[in-house]
């Protein structure tokens, strides 16, 4: 085994243990800081596909700014186990069978895209994911949904505005 | 059977980098807070810590030594694991930024060229963030840990203030990073070293006035001390915390400084950079120590404009606070950036 398969598998077994306490603590901030731990794993698979900027941006925006608004609202509504209503068995039914179905979707869809089809992740030589090539190919080859995207953020952020402004 | 393939000689000089950064860190953090509290007499007509050996120089030790002695208390009602990793939280974010900082140009030991930063990352300005967004964790954890309300309050304050910065900031950095168009610190030092080139506060006043502002609300220092505003929060996020805990929490603040200060001097002035002396004539060792000492001297000034700032100017309400932030230095910022991009779009064409 190389170093690079050894750091590809602590990392996966870290991300699937987190997914995991993400969902089975009782206790919703733990889940908040598992799920942190789990976007640090992803970080690193990045990393090991020499796409450090997609690796960074992930951790600034989704473990710095949007999980602290996370345990904000957490922290603030000081929620406990004790205190989280008990769902009824077949509410738990019918979300273990729909849950399982939609992972059955994906998986095939992922299996059979053509897109996807044999291929294989390119670690450590692929540089699509630094940060000169990711800008000349956003700003030329991917413009306009690019631009389409960052008109949706500015709708986002003005109906979150106008959502959070008091009545007059 | 050979497991794995591994340039030892590389790891080692990595590993003993990181222990040199690491201590030298530490023992600078331990002498800002004599220094702190030296300042502070100074500006208030007293003497200060003299008692501890001589100048008491030997007063940061005998805190520390305090530090160990005191009685470690864990409140009853707290989260035992959350309350253990809140300091450990804060204490390592504090000490990974030092990672990607440019401490000196490259020295030869031996025909061995060895850089003088532990890595030079292309993403190097966007790794600082990252670790800086990480260190809201220390703080948020600590004080939910706690369970107390205050430290909660002053938690979730410390947090928002963080992340409103944190905004500025990064425009700010943007700004930079158009003028030298790479996100490596290295790199960004030696275009401000190369000839024609003057230091960037010279290109960005405004943007170094918002990065310093920026620079002192990210590490909680006063006028934005808000996070531990004694007389409405008692203590602030670390009411609970006792002996070493408390100690790596305070700990943390210093290592902050000097690592902002760092940023500050690689970002805006020159780094290493000796003003008006060639060192590509000089000797690479030499110039390589040369460099670190003036590192150091412009550090250890952003390190006193610090306290200098703590002890002349009062804390902020929490309202002016935002609206600093948002209202003023947001607006401004996005400004500073729009004007820098339209000179260089002109000057370039």
């Amino acid at each position: 085994m190389s170093a690079t398969e050894i750091i590809f598998w602590i990392l996966s077994v870290l991300a699937l243990v987190s997914g995991l306490m993400v969902i089975f603590s009782k206790n919703p901030v733990y889940s908040v800081l598992w799920l942190i731990s789990l976007f640090f794993a992803i970080s690193g698979h990045y990393i090991l596909m020499n796409a450090q900027f997609l690796a960074i941006v992930n951790i600034i925006v989704y473990a710095g700014a949007i999980m602290v608004l996370f345990l904000f609202v957490i922290m603030l509504m000081n929620l406990s186990a004790t205190a989280e209503p008990k769902k009824k068995v077949w509410m738990k039914f019918t979300g273990v069978i729909s849950g399982g179905l939609l992972l059955w979707i994906l998986l095939s869809v992922v299996r059979s895209s053509i897109d996807m089809r044999g291929k294989i992740a390119e670690v450590k030589t692929g540089d699509i994911g630094l940060v000169e090539n990711l800008g000349k190919v956003l700003f030329t080859e991917y413009a306009v949904p690019f631009e389409i995207c960052s008109v949706l953020f500015l709708s986002a952020m003005v109906g979150a505005v106008v959502i959070g402004k008091k009545e007059e | 059977m050979t497991l794995l393939t591994i340039d030892w000689s590389l790891i080692i000089e990595k590993l003993v980098l990181i222990a040199v950064v690491v201590l030298g860190s530490l023992v600078v953090a331990l002498y800002s807070t004599y220094a702190e509290r030296k300042v502070a007499a100074f500006m208030q007509d007293r003497l200060g810590p003299n008692r501890a050996g001589p100048f008491g120089l030997l007063q940061p030790l005998a805190d520390g030594a305090k530090f160990f002695f005191k009685e470690d208390v864990i409140p009853v009602l707290a989260n035992k694991w959350l309350f253990i990793l809140g300091p450990t939280i804060a204490m390592s974010a504090a000490l990974m930024t030092s990672a990607v900082v440019p401490w000196g140009n490259h020295i030869e030991i031996g025909g061995r060229i060895i850089s003088l930063q532990i890595a030079d990352i292309n993403i190097g300005v966007l790794y600082v963030f990252g670790v800086v967004g990480m260190g809201v964790y220390g703080i948020m954890i600590g004080g939910w840990a706690s369970n107390n309300k205050f430290s909660l309050l002053a938690a979730l304050r410390g947090a928002s203030q963080v992340i409103s910065y944190e905004l500025p900031m990064g425009i700010c950095m943007i700004t930079l990073i158009m003028l030298s168009g790479s996100l490596s610190l290295k790199d960004k030092v030696e275009q401000q070293m190369s000839s024609g080139h003057l230091w960037n506060i010279v290109y960005q006043p405004l943007g170094f006035v918002i990065f310093l502002i920026c620079a002192f609300a990210e590490c909680n220092r006063t006028p934005f001390d808000l996070a531990e505003a004694e007389n409405e929060l008692n203590m602030g996020y670390h009411q609970e915390y006792s002996s070493m805990k408390l100690g790596f929490y305070l700990f943390a603040e210093y290592i902050n400084m000097l690592i902002s200060s760092a940023v500050i001097v690689t970002l805006f002035f020159g780094g290493y950079d000796i003003p008006f002396l060639d060192e590509s004539k000089l000797n690479p060792n030499t110039a390589a120590i040369l460099g670190i000492i003036a590192l150091m001297a412009k550090v250890v000034f952003f390190i006193f404009l610090f306290m200098w700032v703590r002890w002349t100017i009062p804390r902020f309400r929490y309202d002016q606070l935002m609206n600093l932030g948002w209202k003023k230095l947001l607006p401004l910022a996005l400004i500073n950036m729009l004007v820098t991009a339209a000179v260089i779009l002109w000057l370039h064409k």
